[in-house]
């Protein structure tokens, strides 16, 4: 028999059809349990600080990744920064055409070395260039998640 | 073919815990950086890491092993996985054993983690992908139906009573208190077990060690480096590692073919005709009470159907002639799928150096065989260690 | 390591640290929908259940007869061809009597999951091809199911059948005599 054998009718096709039940519940870890606390309680972004290679994660870390020492030193960051990058996303997961296109950033905050992951608003995509200067919008209702920062607006 | 000796030189490891604050990586981290400071090494002195971790599904993480990269001293470093489901724990020490033997690197690090925990509401739903997607998951199956099967096969093949099995959850539950990570180190008899709820006849609540997080790390070193770090290297004598088929009905169910398989080939590497009298330490997997028997038995530690005699006599005991699971096993310190293994890894070479604090055989263990397994009951991974 | 470490790393928490909000999460649900594909031979084989006819196929070169048949055979890596059909019956190899679900749920009636070594697939080096299924008609209880007791295939009607596993309602015991 070969190895590919055409079907001529896909109804020949036998596939079992079924899903996999999962639900995740993540916990924040050690350094984002402050880091999620400190956007729920007080609207305000905090980073570490490697002292050994000068490098401030944010979201910050408990242990520092290229020297491995163990990250202690906290620091405040402002919540604005520049786009770094961005794109303009016109599907969602299956493919269809989102209602509204959604603008996905990585943000350069001010004084942190890794880059920061969101979403940008209040801007039409047209508007958004490499370098904009943008600040984060909090929700009123925060919970402690990624989503207490809305989008980043233009400054 | 040349190879060169290989060594563990440190190790370390976290509490195992039902449920963690810590992220995954964090977890790997820890264990990772007590491994590194218990042989003065720093992330610098790493050429390679190589990892282990469980199905991506329980941490709902893609490509987990990469995701703990940072977290095992991978950044900017060559970095491998292996994922052989319950064997993990120790394929991973043999990927990076192949690492330094073959003298493409001189330090090597292993790293193991899981956090099953995530996985809601019982890390099972991920688990259920283990059974064929057409002809058994319609049949609304779980995983203790594969255990309760085999164990049950093994069971009637040879005449044995479940009494004669639930020894090694007492055994093993007794010797984990003295484990300062465990999760289930108590005092517990026979008729505990016994007297357990049935969950799929015959296993029993008490015959089944708990899930949990944690992680486990151990540095690899080839011989030149060995001997400067440390003055009692634990070396790497044998490793061997095979796989039967995934058409699981189809097989022996009393007897662990693999894991024989896995034997030979460790034995022969490290020179070994006479197990039972050449071992000194034996940490066999044993998700279930039923398998320390089940993989004694492969193993060649005993005769076919007899694991469960020696356990009654009090041979597996820690100050008895074969010593079996001194750390506690997964029964006592717990089950977190590819650090479990790695524990046993770490379990000899603490043993093997006399640092085993209140769990150290007695009598100056020279030589320790650690075997981890998993996937659909398919593999087998075997590694021995000694000490000169 | 136990004399010189003071404590291990690692933060156990309990599930009520996550109930009363003292352990910041998030929940993520996957969105994991899967159609596999039967296959070649398991193809065949759910079409022959649709019929009411459990299939095999043969090695020609170690002769085994493989149920749940498969278009190599994995010991001689040598490409299947004849098929057979069995008779149906066969003999329980191993069982389980489950009382949970697989959330640890308990069930309300205990059901019998039993690996079943069908007649016609004998390896001649033992072993006996077979799949997994479930035994009824059976009470849930070791002293009525035994390893070794001979079982027959019970057919869901053909109108019903959908060349699934579960064409095969279950096993049951055949009474001898």
């Amino acid at each position: 028999m070969g190895l590919t054998e055409r079907l001529r009718r896909f109804d020949e096709a036998i596939a079992w059809k079924g899903e996999i039940p999962l639900q995740n519940r993540y916990t924040m870890g050690l350094a984002g349990e402050r880091f999620f606390r400190e956007i729920k309680d007080n609207a305000r972004l905090m980073a570490t600080h490697c002292p050994q290679c000068d490098y401030t994660y944010l979201p910050p870390r408990s242990y520092c990744e290229r020297c491995f020492a163990e990250l202690t030193e906290w620091v405040e960051v402002p919540s604005r920064g520049t786009v770094y990058a961005y794109t303009i996303v016109h599907l969602d997961l299956d493919e269809h055409p989102l209602d509204k296109p959604r603008l996905a950033a990585l943000i350069e905050i001010e004084g942190c070395d890794s880059l920061f992951v969101h979403c940008l608003g209040e801007v039409e995509p047209e508007e958004v260039y490499i370098g904009m200067p943008v600040e984060a919008v909090f929700q009123e209702k925060r919970q402690g998640l990624i989503t207490d920062i809305a989008y980043f607006r233009p400054l | 073919m040349k190879m060169r000796r290989v060594a563990v030189v440190g190790a370390g490891m976290t509490k195992f815990v039902r449920r963690a604050l810590e992220t995954a990586d964090e977890l790997s981290w820890q264990a990772t950086q007590m491994a590194l400071d218990s042989c003065g090494l720093t992330l610098d002195d790493i050429d390679a890491v190589a990892s282990g971790t469980a199905p991506d599904a329980f941490d709902g993480v893609h490509m987990n092993s990469e995701y703990l990269c940072p977290g095992s001293g991978g950044w900017n470093k060559p970095f491998i996985r292996c994922y052989v489901g319950g064997g993990t724990g120790v394929m991973a020490v043999i990927h990076g054993w192949y690492h330094v033997a073959s003298g493409l690197f001189d330090t090597c690090l292993v790293v193991c983690e899981e956090k099953m925990s995530s996985c809601q509401p019982h890390p099972q739903g991920a688990f259920l992908t283990i059974f064929d997607h057409t002809l058994e998951r319609p049949l609304g199956p779980n995983l203790l139906w594969i255990f309760a099967m085999e164990m049950n096969a093994y069971m009637q093949r040879y005449g044995l009573s479940h009494r004669d099995i639930a020894l090694v959850t007492v055994k093993n539950r007794r010797n984990a208190k003295d484990h300062p990570c465990a999760l289930l180190g108590e005092d517990i008899t026979v008729d505990d077990v016994l007297n357990s709820e049935v969950m799929a006849w015959p296993v029993r609540r008490l015959d089944v060690s708990p899930i949990s997080d944690g992680a486990v790390a151990i540095v690899l070193a080839s011989d030149k480096v060995a001997h400067r770090l440390t003055d009692k290297p634990v070396w790497i004598e044998g490793v061997g590692w095979s796989l039967e088929t995934a058409y699981w009905t189809n097989r022996d169910l009393s007897y662990p073919q693999q894991v024989e398989e896995a034997a030979r080939m460790a034995y022969q590497m490290a020179g070994i005709t006479e197990p039972r009298k050449q071992i000194h330490i034996a940490e066999p997997y044993d998700p279930f009470d039923y398998k320390e028997l089940h993989h004694l038995e492969g193993l060649l530690l005993a005769d076919k159907g007899k694991a469960p005699e020696m356990t009654a006599l009090g041979i597996t005991r820690r100050d008895g002639d074969l010593p079996v699971c001194p750390s506690g096993g997964l029964l006592g310190v717990g089950n977190p799928i590819a650090a479990a293994g790695l524990m046993k890894v770490a379990e000899l070479f603490w043993q093997l150096r006399g640092e085993a604090g209140a769990r150290q055989v007695p009598g100056n263990p020279k030589r320790g065989l650690a075997q981890a397994w998993g996937d659909l009951m398919q593999v087998g991974t075997v590694v021995i260690l000694g000490v000169a | 390591m136990s004399e010189h470490i003071p404590s291990y790393p690692g933060t156990p928490l309990k599930e009520r640290d996550f109930a009363e909000g003292r352990v910041l999460h998030i929940w993520w649900v996957p969105k994991a929908d899967y159609a596999w594909d039967a296959g070649v031979a398991i193809g065949k084989f759910l079409a022959g259940l649709k019929e009411g006819r459990i299939l095999g196929i043969t090695c020609p070169q170690c002769h085994r007869v493989l149920v749940p048949p498969r278009m190599v055979c994995e010991h001689c890596f040598v490409p299947t061809r004849r098929w057979v059909e069995l008779p149906g019956t066969g003999r329980v190899k191993t069982f389980s009597i489950c009382t949970v679900r697989w959330d640890m749920e308990r069930l309300d009636t205990p059901i019998i999951p039993a690996v079943i070594a069908l007649d016609g697939a004998e390896a001649p080096t033992g072993g006996g091809g077979g799949f997994m299924h479930l035994l009824g008609e059976v009470e849930p209880t070791p002293e009525a199911v035994r390893i070794g007791m001979r079982v027959e295939a019970v057919w869901r009607p053909a109108a019903e059948r959908t060349a699934a596993i579960t064409d095969i309602l279950y096993f049951r015991p055949i009474k001898e005599g």
